[in-house]
């Protein structure tokens, strides 16, 4: 039975359209500034379409040697931080999966997990310790304090506890090793969460800015977000107060809108190409996680 | 003997993980001493002169206090509740749709601002909200007034909470679209033989079977009260605007980090996480014991 089209549906339609159209408008916009000329873009003339298209953002874009190091120094830290999350989280989810009857000392562990989980010491003693550890200005201070996504080790803790008991009994009467059950049994079932997972630390590291301000002096060794953000930031009015106008002058030469536009645009691509697997784990691994029956 | 070979490898694994999470998130902990101290790095945590109370008399004395966990509180609550009423309502409207291949398109699509970093959202919004940006040029279509909507006081925490709404509505949505699944759709099809119309179904059998989720996420929520968004005011927000949009993060990264006040900033840091603590717990007690809602 299919029933008319009804007013009702019709105005469904437009405001689902007007919620879609919302959310890419920003994107739009950024990108029509991005391939405009620089005076049409200041005079507030570009809304969707570029006005005078021209490549000249890009092209500036490419030879700034600065913007080139902090890409790739984020493509690196995305592949460091998120195997090393990923290989804590399979090796702490699996044990802390079983029976307490089976691993006697789960509660212990779980507990330091919570109290992780609810309570923090603040910003500034988590950033005195790894002051004190000598971590500064090096990679390993954008990886390691965020090491074990906790709320990720539940997940797929959770996980875990759903796969048969008879698969790894099996494995466990022909002497496999804990070690080799979890790896030959537990990683290749649980792919789909797996993939959830990975993209939760891909996106986290990738948008990172904050402990890369803050722990990160040399520009050379700067994540992306972090230098795009200390653009921005230097660009605005207010905060132009306290520069010399020598200051003033460079910052307006190196950061125009367009050519920030146009950083915003790539430091997107590498979110856009995941998006399609974000797709296909995500929904139904948040939901999956968040309202467990 | 083979189970105890068992446990040592559990303890094994679980080592690597363990020290990470102990020198990055437990010795922090201890670091909260500082705030009953008068830190100097030169004298370290050992030797540094303890002053009790006096950095949370501080607290209670410097008059932008009130100001700022104001801001916060109604920061925080603001984004709770409309980004909750906007979440549901767009799940509603989803739910409602019959083009499946459009309401496909529209989810994609509404999704994507919940993966951008709000560094390049604020990119985008400062574009957008400029002196000569889109909005103040359809203000100005209208006849209204031109305005610097991010450093206006009026303007920041609206445009703060309606960022977050709108970065996370599609997303939110996720979880009330997919409690709407389970709803057993016998109650429709017997709601249609008793003469309900799509509103009354709406009202009678969809929201009362999403409710439960509703009043679930709204409980887990609650721990999120004072978290205001860091990474998004600090950067859309300018000295122009502390006033109405300085929050409790906002503060203790300037004070803490910024002017190297240690003590003071751990002080301020722990009277968050002291309440925020308080109300987890209470949250994920109501949850488990109204909802049967457990993470472990």
């Amino acid at each position: 039975m299919r029933k008319k089209i009804t007013v009702a549906d019709i105005i469904i339609g437009i405001f689902l359209f007007l919620c879609a159209f919302s959310c890419l408008m920003p994107i739009l916009n950024t990108i029509a500034i991005s391939f405009s000329d620089r005076t049409s873009a200041a005079l507030g003339k570009v809304y969707y379409w570029p006005v005078n298209f021209n490549l000249s953002a890009y092209k500036a874009m490419f030879h700034e040697k600065q913007f080139i190091i902090s890409f790739f120094n984020s493509i690196f830290r995305v592949v460091l931080g998120v195997s090393i999350n990923m290989l804590l989280t399979i090796l702490m989810a699996y044990p802390l999966s079983k029976d307490p009857k089976v691993f006697k000392h789960k509660k212990i562990y779980m507990w330091i997990i919570i109290v992780t989980m609810m309570f923090s010491g603040g910003l500034v003693p988590t950033f005195l310790v790894v002051k004190s550890l000598g971590l500064m200005d090096t990679i390993w201070a954008l990886v390691l304090p965020g090491a074990v996504p906790v709320f990720n080790v539940i997940l797929l803790m959770n996980f875990f506890k759903g796969v048969p008991k008879s698969l790894e009994e099996a494995a466990a009467v022909d002497g496999a090793t804990p070690l080799q059950i979890l790896w030959k049994i537990f990683v290749p079932i649980s792919k789909p969460a797996l993939a959830t997972i990975a993209l939760f630390a891909i996106v986290g590291h990738w948008n990172a800015f904050f402990d890369g301000k803050i722990y990160i002096n040399s520009p050379l060794k700067l994540p992306l977000q972090t230098y795009i953000q200390s653009l921005t930031v230097d660009l605005n009015p207010e905060r132009m107060v306290n520069m010399t106008p020598e200051q003033i002058e460079q910052q307006m030469a190196m950061s125009s809108l367009t050519f920030n536009s146009a950083k915003v645009i790539v430091s997107m691509v590498p979110i856009l190409i995941i998006y399609p697997f974000i797709q296909k784990y995500f929904v139904k691994g948040i939901v999956v996680g968040a309202v467990k029956q | 003997m083979k189970n105890k070979i068992e446990q040592l490898y559990y303890h094994a694994m679980l080592f690597p993980g363990m020290v990470a999470l102990i020198i990055f998130s437990i010795i922090p902990m201890g670091g909260i001493i500082m705030a009953f101290q008068n830190y100097q790095p030169a004298k370290g945590i050992l030797h540094s002169e303890f002053i009790g109370l006096d950095n949370f008399k501080r607290i209670l004395l410097l008059p932008d206090s009130k100001q700022i966990l104001y801001n916060t509180l109604i920061i925080a609550v603001g984004k709770i509740v409309l980004g909750m009423i906007v979440a549901v309502v767009f799940a509603l409207l989803l739910n409602e749709c019959r083009l499946l291949m459009y309401k496909k398109v529209v989810q994609t699509i509404v999704y994507l601002p919940h993966f951008l970093s709000w560094v390049i959202l604020a990119v985008m919004f400062s574009n957008i909200f400029s002196y000569t940006g889109i909005i103040n040029q359809i203000v100005t279509f209208f006849g209204g007034e031109p305005c610097m909507y991010l450093v206006s006081n009026k303007w920041f925490r609206s445009i703060m909470v309606g960022g977050d709404v709108w970065k996370h509505f599609g997303y939110n949505a996720i979880i009330y679209v997919a409690a709407m699944t389970s709803i057993d759709p016998t109650l429709y099809e017997a709601g249609e033989i008793d003469g309900a119309n799509r509103w009354k179904k709406i009202k009678h059998i969809t929201l009362p079977g999403i409710l439960p989720t509703i009043i679930l996420m709204t409980t887990l929520n609650m721990g999120k009260i004072l978290n205001a968004g860091f990474e998004q005011i600090f950067n859309m927000y300018s000295p122009l605007v502390y006033q109405t949009g300085d929050i409790i993060d906002t503060y203790v990264y300037r004070v803490g980090l910024v002017n190297l006040q240690y003590s003071f900033g751990t002080a301020v840091g722990l009277f968050k996480s002291i309440i925020s603590f308080i109300l987890l717990v209470v949250a994920y007690k109501l949850a488990a014991k109204y909802s049967d809602y457990r993470i472990f």
